[in-house]
C-alpha cells in the first residue's frame, strides 16, 4: 500500500482531525434525513474529546462519518473531514482501507457484538496487522500477544486462542482495544465504550483509555451519554443536539459554567453524589426533534424554556463564551438559569 | 472433539433402534396379513398355520422383534416376496443409484442456492435480490414430477439431447461413472436440485442479509479489511447453517424422491419403494425404509459433527 500524498500544508498544521461543516444525510425512506447538520470540529494529537449527547442526536453518525462506515448506497456526507492529511471524503477504495485501521480505529460500544464470534480473537487481531503491514501470521499472533499484555489481559498467551464466546464482558473490551490499537492509529474513535459494561468494570475501561491516550500520544474521541463519562476522559466536551454542536469547551468549563441551555437541563438531570433524597430528577421536558421534520431555527428551542422569537430564525451562530469555550444560542450574554 | 463425537454416535443409538422398531411394526399395522400375498386363495387353515410357523409369525412379537433385529444386525433384510431376491442386495443397490442422484442433486443444488443466497443477501431489495428470490420461489414451489415431464419433452423428445429414463444404456441398473451414463444422470439430477436450490438460497439469504447487519461485519470493515475480506468472515459464520441445511435436504432426497425417480425410471430407492407398495412386497419395503432411515440418522450424525466442527459457539463436551 503505498502513502497517500501528505498535503505539505499540513505538517504546519497542529491539528490531527479537522471537521468543517459535516452534513450526514440518510437517504432512501420517503425524505432525506439529516442526522448531522453541520459540525465543527478540531482535534490535536493526544487530545480527548468528549461527544456528549442523547440516543439521536446524531453523535454516533458523526463518528462513523469519520471512518465512512456509513452504507455508501444510503448515505450522503458533506463538508470537509481531514485527517492527518487524509482527505477522507476523497479516499479511494484502497486508500480507504488502509486508512481504515491505520490512520483511524474504532472501538464498539458492544464487544459482544462486535468480534467476530467464529474467529479466534488472536486471529482477529492478526488478520488486521497481517492487512496493513503485510506480515506473516506469526508475527501478527506475536503483535496481538504484545497488545494483549499492553492491554492487561490475564494470561494473554493463552486468551489469544480463546473466542470473544469465552471472555468476560470487560475482557472482550479490553480486546476490542488491542484489536484497534493493532496497527497503530494516530486516531481512536470510542463509540460509548463502557455503556454495555458492568459499572465496576466501566471504570477500569475509562482508565485503561486514558492511560492508552497519554502512552501513545492518542487523538480520541469519545461518543458518550453519560456527562460522567466524559468529565473523566476527556479534555474537552462537545455538546451534540439534533444533528449540531451546541457547545464545546473545555470539560472543567462546560461542566462547570455551561452556557447552552440544554447543556444545563442535561447537567441538572444527572444524579451526583450530592443529589437530595427522595426528590425527583429534573427533566428536560418534551422529546428530541424528528430530524426528519426539524424545527427552522435552534434545533432546542422547542424544549428550551428561554424562548425568544429570534431563537427560531435560524441555526444561532457560535457565540465565544470563553477561552476555547462556545456556544450555539442566541440569549447568550444574559444570564442563563440553569435547570 | 473425539468425546463429542462418541457421545453423539451415543445419542443416536437410542434413535436408531426406535427407527428400527417402527419399521418392524410396519409390517403388523399395514392391513391385511402378510401372508396373503404369497398364499393362494384357497390355502388351507394348516397350510397357513404351516407358512406362519415358516415365517415365524406364530412367536410373540417382541420375540419375533428380536430375531428380526439380530438378522438385521447381520446383514439379512430377509428375502422379496416379489422377486426372491435378497432384499439387501435390491436395497444396496438401489441405495446406490439414488445415493449418486441425490448427491449430484444436492451439489447442484447447493451451488446454486448458495450462489443466489448470497447474491440475494449482499443486494437485498435490489432487483437481483427479487430475481435471485423468484429463482429460489419457483424452486420450492414449482411440482417437480411436472417440471421433470417438462425437462423431457424439452431435452430428449424435442431436442434428443439427452435420454429420457434409465440409469445407463440399454436400462442398465448400475450406474457407472463414465460420460455415457452421466448423460442419463443429468435430467434427473437437475430436475431433483431444484429443491435444495430454492430452500439453501432462501437460507442462505437470510443468513447472510443477518450477518452482514451485525456490528462485527462494521468492525471488519473498520479495521481496514477488504469487502473480500469481510466476505470470507461472512461465509465463515454462514457455514455452519448453510451445512446443516444442505445435509438435511440430501437426507430428504435419498428417500423421497419417489415421483421424481418415478418419472425418470431411475432405478433409486423411490423407483424401489413404489414397487414394493404396489406389489405389497413387505420384506421389501421394511428393508427399503429402514436403511433409509438409518442413511437419515448418520446423515443427522454427520451435521451435527461437521456444525459443531465449524461454530466454536456450540458446547463440545
Amino acid at each position: 500500500m503505498n502513502a497517500p500524498l501528505r498535503n505539505a500544508t499540513t505538517a504546519a498544521d497542529a491539528a490531527l482531525v479537522e471537521v468543517r461543516d459535516l452534513t450526514v444525510d440518510f437517504l432512501g425512506g420517503r425524505k432525506a434525513v439529516r442526522a448531522v447538520g453541520g459540525v465543527d470540529l478540531t482535534l490535536r494529537a493526544g487530545e480527548a474529546l468528549a461527544l456528549l449527547g442523547e440516543s439521536g442526536s446524531g453523535k454516533s453518525v458523526t463518528l462513523r462519518a469519520l471512518m465512512r462506515l456509513l452504507p455508501e448506497s444510503r448515505t450522503r456526507i458533506g463538508g470537509h473531514l481531514r485527517l492527518d492529511g487524509h482527505d477522507v471524503l476523497a479516499l479511494g477504495r484502497k486508500a480507504l482501507s488502509a486508512y481504515r485501521g491505520g490512520t483511524v480505529a474504532m472501538i464498539f460500544q458492544d464487544p459482544g457484538l462486535a468480534l467476530d464470534p467464529v474467529y479466534r480473537i488472536g486471529d482477529q487481531i492478526a488478520e488486521a496487522v497481517m492487512r496493513h503491514e503485510g506480515v506473516s501470521r506469526a508475527a501478527g499472533r506475536a503483535r496481538a500477544l504484545e497488545l494483549f499484555e499492553r492491554v492487561h489481559i490475564p494470561s494473554p498467551a493463552r486468551r489469544l486462542d480463546a473466542y470473544p464466546h469465552e471472555m468476560s464482558g470487560g475482557m472482550r473490551q479490553r480486546a476490542m482495544i488491542a484489536l484497534a490499537l493493532a496497527c497503530r492509529p494516530k486516531v481512536l474513535l470510542a463509540d460509548e465504550p463502557t455503556t454495555a459494561l458492568d459499572a465496576t468494570v466501566q471504570i477500569q475501561i475509562l482508565l485503561l483509555l486514558r492511560e492508552l491516550q497519554r502512552d501513545l500520544g492518542l487523538a480520541v474521541i469519545f461518543v458518550t451519554h453519560d456527562v460522567g463519562v466524559a468529565v473523566q476522559v476527556a479534555d474537552r466536551v462537545a455538546v451534540m443536539y439534533g444533528g449540531h454542536l451546541v457547545e464545546v469547551g473545555a470539560s472543567g468549563a462546560v461542566i462547570g459554567s455551561p452556557a447552552h441551555p440544554y447543556t444545563s437541563g442535561l447537567l441538572a438531570s444527572r444524579i451526583t453524589p450530592d443529589s437530595p433524597k427522595g426528590v425527583r430528577l429534573a427533566t428536560i421536558p418534551g422529546s428530541p426533534p424528528d430530524l426528519a421534520d426539524p424545527p427552522p431555527g435552534c434545533p432546542f428551542e422547542p424544549r428550551c424554556s428561554l424562548v425568544v422569537p429570534a431563537c427560531r430564525e435560524g441555526l444561532p451562530p457560535r457565540v465565544p463564551v470563553g477561552p476555547g469555550h462556545a456556544a450555539r444560542c442566541v440569549r447568550l450574554g444574559e444570564p442563563v438559569a440553569a435547570g | 472433539m473425539i468425546l463429542f463425537i462418541l457421545k453423539r454416535i451415543g445419542y443416536a443409538a437410542p434413535v436408531a433402534l426406535g427407527v428400527s422398531l417402527v419399521c418392524f411394526l410396519l409390517v403388523h399395522l399395514a392391513p391385511g396379513d402378510p401372508l396373503s400375498a404369497i398364499l393362494p386363495v384357497d390355502a388351507t387353515a394348516e397350510m397357513q398355520a404351516q407358512m406362519r410357523a415358516a415365517y415365524g409369525f406364530d412367536k410373540p412379537l417382541p420375540v419375533q422383534y428380536g430375531l428380526w433385529l439380530w438378522k438385521v444386525l447381520h446383514g439379512d433384510l430377509g428375502t422379496s416376496i416379489a422377486t426372491g431376491r435378497p432384499v439387501l442386495a435390491e436395497v444396496g443397490r438401489a441405495v446406490g443409484n439414488s445415493l449418486i442422484l441425490a448427491s449430484v442433486a444436492t451439489l447442484i443444488g447447493f451451488t446454486f442456492g448458495t450462489f443466489f443466497g448470497f447474491v440475494a443477501g449482499y443486494a437485498r431489495d435490489s432487483w437481483l435480490d427479487r430475481v435471485a428470490s423468484a429463482i429460489a420461489v419457483f424452486g420450492v414451489s414449482v411440482p417437480h414430477y411436472w417440471l421433470g415431464i417438462v425437462m423431457v419433452i424439452v431435452f430428449s423428445a424435442t431436442l434428443g439431447w439427452l435420454p429420457p429414463t434409465g440409469a445407463g444404456p440399454q436400462g442398465s441398473g448400475n450406474w457407472f461413472p463414465d460420460l455415457e451414463h452421466l448423460r442419463y444422470l443429468l435430467l434427473p439430477a437437475i430436475t431433483m436440485s431444484v429443491i435444495p436450490m430454492g430452500v439453501i438460497s432462501r437460507t442462505v439469504r437470510a443468513l447472510v442479509g443477518d450477518i452482514l447487519h451485525q456490528d462485527f461485519v462494521q468492525a471488519l470493515r473498520a479495521k481496514g479489511l477488504s469487502e473480500f475480506g469481510v466476505f470470507r468472515h461472512v461465509v465463515k459464520n454462514a457455514a455452519p447453517t448453510a451445512i446443516a441445511i444442505m445435509g438435511l435436504q440430501l437426507g430428504y432426497l435419498l428417500g423421497g424422491s419417489i415421483l421424481i425417480e418415478t418419472v425418470f425410471a431411475w432405478p433409486g430407492t423411490g423407483f424401489l419403494l413404489n414397487a414394493a407398495i404396489f406389489q405389497r412386497d413387505l420384506p421389501l419395503l421394511q428393508g427399503t425404509i429402514l436403511v433409509l432411515a438409518m442413511f437419515f440418522v448418520t446423515l443427522n450424525l454427520l451435521v451435527d459433527v461437521v456444525q459443531t466442527a465449524l461454530d466454536p459457539r456450540i458446547e463440545r463436551a
